[in-house]
């Protein structure tokens, strides 16, 4: 690779303080939820309860890594759909995979 | 578009079916970006949701802490299994170890997306900066992942006495130590097979998004983006590396939580 002039000759705009300060909120989020999940762990009783619990919250961040992180959100209207659309399809999946497994499960013990 | 600098003229009269439309706004290589992480969602998903179905076609380990000892007939409860630090031997630590691999990929994630915003203003130094520390939370999530791997093949000093169906078909009873594709000490066969595909296939993709990253570090750094007169590359491999990100929120609750 061949560089002759290392000088930018593009324009540098000054940072956007409130971006900024937008991303760091939405880190100290993510933190937030993930320490609740981890407390609960310890404190709650296992069951279908705190496992849609969990699952929810990990939606609920996986919402914020895809809008605030990847700009999801700020992308066209048709483009976000074609995203997002297609996993309605992983819903049903989770649905009937737990019923099929719980069957297992009643056939087995 | 000034209507004299084209033969054809383009109007917005023309419409939506009179070409020249971009309906998704986005360019060639953003648009590939989001449609093969939509087919590696689904792909994770397919892998996923498969070990909730397993999970739940199994009871859940009812006993004490202290007396845990792996069974096929019974699925580990995750604190139990991983609960080991590197360096500290004999300390229990109920996933500490993977909370901090969560912290350190969460963060790296929010490095990523500084850099990517830098890049947004043709900040060079920021974004150099900033794939930095990218570029060494991918390696220190990498390293600690090696070590769990190593940890959870080579198990702990008591191991498990198991009865199992060996690989010629055989009915044996020994005490299992560690964990392979056949048998392991933690619980049923699937269980280890399962934590070695999707954390592995995870770990495939954090390990390629680090050469991207350093790819896209090292171009940042000697003047390739300026040069080229925009930054989106950075913004299209920060996709990837949040995408990792993103699936493994999802691993960790399913594995490490649930």
């Amino acid at each position: 690779m061949e560089i002759q002039d290392t000088k930018s000759t593009l324009q540098v705009s000054p940072r956007n303080e409130e971006k900024i300060k937008k991303i760091w909120k939405t880190a100290l989020i993510l933190l937030a939820i993930t320490l609740a999940e981890f407390v609960m762990a310890f404190t709650m009783d296992r069951g279908i309860l705190l496992y849609s619990i969990f699952i929810a919250l990990t939606i609920w961040k996986a919402k914020y890594i895809m809008m605030e992180f990847m700009h999801l959100g700020d992308e066209a209207k048709p483009l976000f759909y074609s995203i997002i659309v297609p996993l309605i399809f992983l819903v049903w999946l989770v649905i009937t995979l737990i019923k099929e497994g719980s069957d297992i499960f009643m056939m087995r013990w | 578009m000034s209507a004299h600098s084209t033969a054809i003229e383009v109007s917005s009269k023309r419409g939506v079916w009179g070409g020249g439309n971009e309906p998704l706004k986005a360019s060639y290589g953003k648009l590939m970006m989001w449609f093969f992480l939509l087919s590696d969602i689904f792909t994770f998903a397919a892998f996923l949701i498969s070990y909730l179905a397993i999970r739940v076609s199994y009871p859940t380990y009812a006993g004490a802490a202290e007396t845990f000892t792996g069974s096929n007939e019974y699925w580990p409860v995750p604190e139990l299994v991983f609960e080991a630090l590197p360096f500290l031997h004999g300390v229990h630590a109920p996933l500490i170890f993977v909370g901090l691999m969560t912290f350190i990929l969460i963060a790296s994630s929010v490095t990523m997306v500084l850099a990517v915003e830098a890049g947004h203003r043709n900040d060079r130094a920021d974004v150099v900066k900033w794939m930095l520390w990218t570029l060494l939370g991918g390696i220190t999530f990498l390293s600690c992942q090696a070590w769990e791997w190593s940890h959870f093949i080579h198990g702990t000093e008591g191991g498990s006495l198991l009865t199992y169906v060996n690989g010629l078909g055989q009915n044996v009873t020994e005490t299992v130590f560690g964990a392979n594709l056949m048998v392991n000490e933690y619980g049923p066969a699937a269980f280890a097979q399962l934590f070695f595909f999707i954390t592995g296939f995870h770990g495939f993709h954090v390990t390629i998004g680090v050469f991207l990253l350093f790819l896209c570090f090292y171009q940042a750094a000697v003047g390739v983006y300026d040069k080229r007169g925009h930054y989106e590359m950075v913004e299209k491999i920060g996709l990837y590396w949040h995408f990792v990100d993103l699936v493994w929120v999802f691993v960790f609750t399913l594995f490490y939580l649930i």
